[in-house]
């Protein structure tokens, strides 16, 4: 089980959780973090790292200023709690969301990171206007953005009738954080694609073979974007791979991390 | 008590009700038949004349991407009617300003129009129902803060003559603000918002001296919705100004079982279908609301409602329809559950109710239902306000 302890982060105060022992590593969580933290992927990688996991602004217990309206804010915050734990040169692990913000904080400072562990990671886009890059999870079905987030719909249920009360409010204020930090520009930074030339540090970029939301071909001119990246991929899964296929996952960024 | 006529203009000409997944939004406008538009639009600005014509009030809306509502720039349809009607006030209720992003155009338009139409103006403001933030790709959570930074520039805009002024807001920056025309009336035309379980802006509302209007709720609903506005408009509300407004759907008939079969075509609009994802977008509704969501004890307000029984809907004043006496009975009572209103904003038309009976309609409510309710007098609390001006 992770402890869990609060930092006031630019006046926020924002959960971080802490497990495992060894040298430390940045976990940064998926817009599904209840799921990411409940996964045996997490606690593999606690067996030979010391994890700090930072609950975004809006996220799990963290407070929500209102000025935060961005992934690019949210790097500048865990920036600074990173200064605050006198951590630098570590490696980190993305998922998703966090992985944009991963990348949203190496483009900011060349050497807050030794290693780069991606997984499925959003922030970039590749296309024109009128091509779709990034699948549009809230204009389409819900039956629809399922199949595009799971190769295996159940591995996403959850029992919101026997939940603690607390546990289904964090579920949806995470949902609606998310929504607002990464609904205009859709789930991606303008920006970002032109920085990443800064992220010098070896990446690893990986991903589900199924991913219907990014598929392994935005995946794959991600990882061309990166000065130092090589791309992988994790076989029946989707958009979450840490979730869907644990082991197989872990067994990737282990070996990349070293 | 005034009443104003409605309808959102809808185009009813879709494939049956089965085979289509959502009215709104995503509907391909392969089904909008120009010519079929053409006849529509024209008909239903002919019918806001009649209600003219037949001493009502009127008012106007606007919604995106839906068969629901072809009114999708509203100070356009405002504005003609600015200018073909004489005595109507006119009602615009109203200005989607999260969505629409230009606060400054919304007070010009506004302003155009009020002196288009000599002062006849009503100016609503909307926060906007949820499935709009599709159309305008507005950030669900922020549409209360949007909305309410361009009220404020709106109103700083048009009580402005002299010299002016820049603003750099949360959304909107802009320079060398100097509106060009001011509006007919002084200070501004009276502001409307809506509103459908905000306790705090209510309150907001009304210390503005804002009008507060609700649509479509039960009376239980209601009541408290305009006790919170009388309380706070009687601790900050500005004299002489505000009110209370309640939209339900009327009809009204010669007979029972004719009003019956007429409101049976106005429930066209409460079945309008709309896919999930649409009725609820991420951060729209609070945190709490989707707890309730999650754990199946919250369907959506219109759901919940259009999922009643026609006599469950009557009882609770969402619809009103019989012959003039049981409709005059029907909107006192309300009034008397409600602790009183002011304005009674009447949706007559939806659907495939024709012009032949949407006329009949604005007759018969005119000529047998008006002259009884007219006299009812502001609600009480404003009263009592204005004694003690």
């Amino acid at each position: 089980m992770s402890a869990s302890d609060y930092k006031t982060v630019q006046g926020a105060k924002l959960e971080i959780e802490r497990l495992g022992q060894g040298a430390p590593l940045l976990l940064l969580l998926s817009e599904e973090e209840q799921l990411d933290m409940a996964s045996p992927f997490v606690a593999g990688l606690a067996e030979k790292h010391s994890i700090i996991a930072p609950h975004y602004p809006g996220f799990g217990r963290s407070e929500r200023p209102e000025w935060v309206s961005s992934p690019d804010d949210i790097a500048y915050m865990l920036l600074d709690l990173l200064d605050a734990e006198g951590l630098r040169n570590i490696p980190v692990v993305g998922l998703s969301l966090g992985g944009w913000i991963a990348l949203e904080m190496a483009v900011k400072d060349r050497g807050v990171f030794s290693k780069i562990a991606l997984v499925d990671p959003l922030g970039v886009k590749h296309g024109g206007p009128f091509e779709r890059d990034i699948q549009d999870i809230w204009t389409s079905l819900p039956s629809k953005v399922s199949a595009w987030k799971w190769r295996d719909a159940e591995k996403s249920k959850r029992d919101f009738a026997t939940m603690r009360e607390e546990l289904v409010s964090i579920h949806a204020r995470n949902i609606e954080s998310f929504a607002r930090f990464c609904w205009d520009p859709y789930m991606h930074n303008p920006k970002l694609k032109r920085r990443l030339h800064r992220v010098t540090a070896p990446a690893l970029v990986l991903w589900g073979e199924n991913d219907g939301v990014v598929t392994t071909s935005y995946g794959r001119a991600y990882a061309e974007a990166l000065p130092k990246a090589k791309f992988e991929s994790v076989a029946e899964a989707a958009h979450y791979p840490q979730i869907e296929q644990p082991a197989a996952t872990l067994a990737r960024v282990a070996a990349f991390l070293g | 008590m005034r009443s104003w006529y409605f309808t959102e203009m809808p185009y009813p000409h879709l494939p049956p009700m089965d085979e289509l997944s959502t009215m709104r939004v995503t509907l391909e406008s392969k089904h909008f038949d120009p010519k079929i538009g053409a006849d529509l639009y024209n008909r239903y600005l002919d019918e806001h004349m009649i209600a003219d014509e037949a001493g009502l009030d009127l008012m106007v809306n606007e919604h995106h991407q839906t068969a629901t509502c072809l009114d999708v720039a509203a100070p356009l349809s405002l504005a003609i009617l600015a200018r073909q009607t004489k005595n109507a006030q006119l009602c615009i209720l109203g200005n989607p300003v999260a969505n629409r992003g230009d606060p400054l155009r919304i007070a010009e338009e506004m302003a155009m129009v009020d002196c288009i139409s000599r002062g006849r103006v009503n100016a609503g403001f909307v926060r906007g129902v949820p499935y709009e933030v599709f159309a305008a790709n507005t950030v669900p959570s922020r549409t209360v803060e949007r909305l309410w930074e361009g009220i404020d520039l709106i109103q700083k805009a048009w009580t402005s003559s002299g010299e002016p002024f820049n603003f750099e807001g949360q959304f909107t920056h802009r320079r060398a603000v100097n509106l060009w025309p001011r509006p007919y009336q002084t200070p501004h035309p009276p502001i409307w918002i809506t509103g459908s379980s905000d306790l705090p802006a209510i309150s907001r509302a009304a210390a503005r001296g804002f009008v507060f209007a609700t649509f479509l709720q039960p009376h239980t609903k209601v009541k408290q919705l305009f006790e919170a506005y009388r309380a706070s408009y009687r601790l900050n509300g500005q004299p002489g100004g505000g009110g209370t407004a309640f939209m339900p759907l009327v009809y009204v008939g010669d007979t029972e079982s004719e009003a019956e079969a007429g409101m049976k075509e106005l429930l066209w609009y409460m079945q309008a279908k709309t896919e999930p994802q649409y009725r609820n977008p991420p951060g729209y509704a609070p945190v709490e609301t989707n707890v309730e969501a999650f754990r199946g004890a919250f369907a959506g307000r219109t759901d919940a409602m259009r999922a009643k029984s026609l006599e469950f809907q009557k009882e609770q004043g969402v619809v009103m329809y019989g012959t003039p006496d049981q409709v005059i009975v029907q909107i006192k009572r309300f009034y008397d559950l409600v602790g009183g209103f002011d304005h009674l904003l009447m949706m007559m038309q939806a659907g495939f109710l024709d012009h032949k009976r949407t006329v009949a309609n604005i007759h018969r409510f005119a000529k047998d239902v008006y002259p009884a309710i007219r006299g009812l007098p502001r609600t009480k609390p404003l009263e009592g306000q204005l004694a003690a001006e």
